[in-house]
């Protein structure tokens, strides 16, 4: 078997490994279904009346309503597909990615002009550097 | 007959295009941006290439998890612009190159390199942002461009070497086309980012700029460098930079650095880019 475990030993970030496509198949479609203007308006309508029309998980659509994309990561979702959602509600990548970090867009944007996350201690977990 | 005449690497950020597209590209914020670009576009302007091989990743736009081709050729006629949520850019239709790019397709996949063939495909911001980077917003598009779009969404993407090698594999397909054609390979994506998790905004200078003078001079030593090493070091969408490799292998073992630019940052990104040409004496054949 190959062993993906040591995508699991990076701090903060979820790679999108078979197993979470596998788990975040119907997360990820309802979120390219967002690629059409007229869906865009039929979500934008009643979100909980369109996401019941997919098969997604009740924690899938939890997260998608609460806009909770780290809780979307964990249950499958992938970055290029939930990026669907935020741009059906005029948010930037730079606004979500805020949001994930838990950091206020100011923030935010202020440690990205001062140069960016540091990638120092958050390489691995496991070897704490 | 045809040749790769140089390569082009570039960062292909999404806000790049929407500061193109509604004319911030003078904000104190993007004139530093745009300014890297300032040589590139004149040097193409002068060069005018007839087609461009152009190496990018599909952001789930014609790719969904129906079909997840590791490395996709475009044959068309001519490329749509992708509706990625907020409606398509407001840019040219891409133009493609069937005839070369079919010939690429039969070299490439009888050099054992099994190209998936694609005739109807919507194109993102991966491959007309470095459109609009290096030649701003012309009516329509002054080159041919045939897509080469790799998986670097769903694990696991190809290997650095399987791409270097597949550059290599592109070089021998364009010089053994008949027509008189001047072909650029670009490679695009990273450099160092991450736009997921709490680990969101993960910038590292140190790794871009090694990877830059290595991708020139010693590319050889970045065929094995291992997907987790990208992912560690350059952030979770930094993997991106496989893609460059492809460009790398399509210019020979030497080549010459005309132009290079670094900056920090560019939305949740560090920007990368180069313009190299294959050296003289390069034969071209795999080392």
């Amino acid at each position: 078997m190959i062993d993906d475990s040591e995508f699991d030993d990076i701090p903060g970030t979820t790679v999108f490994t078979p197993e979470r496509s596998r788990k975040g198949y119907h997360l990820n479609q309802f979120c390219m279904s967002l690629m059409k203007p007229e869906n865009r308006e039929r979500f934008k309508a009643d979100e909980r009346a369109y996401l019941d029309q997919w098969p997604m998980t009740e924690a899938q659509k939890q997260a998608v309503l609460a806009r909770d994309y780290n809780a979307a990561l964990h249950e499958g979702g992938n970055i290029y597909f939930l990026a669907k959602i935020f741009a059906t509600d005029g948010q930037s990548f730079v606004q979500a990615a805020a949001k994930m970090t838990g950091m206020s867009v100011d923030a935010y944007n202020a440690m990205m002009l001062s140069g960016g996350r540091s990638p120092e201690g958050v390489r691995s977990i496991k070897e704490g550097r | 007959m045809a040749r790769i005449s140089a390569g082009v690497t570039t960062s292909h950020v999404p806000a790049i295009g929407v500061a193109l597209d509604l004319g911030k590209s003078d904000s104190d914020y993007w004139r530093p941006v745009f300014a890297g670009y300032e040589w590139s576009k004149k040097w193409i302007a002068e060069t005018k290439p007839d087609v461009i091989v152009l190496v990018y990743n599909d952001h789930a736009s014609a790719f969904s998890l129906e079909l997840i081709p590791t490395f996709a050729i475009g044959c068309a006629e001519r490329f749509a612009i992708a509706d990625e949520g907020f409606g398509p850019r407001p840019v040219p239709e891409v133009v493609g190159c069937p005839d070369l790019a079919w010939h690429i397709a039969q070299s490439t996949i009888l050099d054992e390199f099994d190209m998936t063939i694609v005739n109807k495909m919507d194109v993102d911001h991966g491959l007309t942002v470095p459109l609009s980077l290096l030649f701003g917003r012309p009516e329509a598009w002054p080159v041919k461009v045939i897509p080469i779009a790799v998986n670097v969404v769903q694990y696991p993407p190809p290997t650095g070497n399987r791409c270097y090698l597949l550059g290599q594999a592109i070089r021998r397909a364009v010089e053994s086309f008949d027509e008189d054609l001047d072909v650029q390979v670009w490679g695009t994506g990273g450099m160092s980012h991450q736009l997921q998790g709490p680990r969101a905004g993960l910038i590292n200078p140190e790794f871009d700029h090694e990877f830059l003078d290595r991708l020139v001079n010693d590319p050889e030593s970045l065929r094995s460098l291992a997907h987790i090493e990208y992912l560690r070091e350059s952030g979770s969408e930094g993997i991106e930079m496989v893609m460059w490799l492809i460009m790398r292998g399509a210019l020979g073992a030497d080549v010459n650095e005309l132009h290079r630019f670094y900056h920090v940052p560019a939305s949740n990104c560090a920007v990368g880019h180069l313009v190299l040409e294959p050296a003289a004496n390069d034969s071209g054949g795999p080392s």
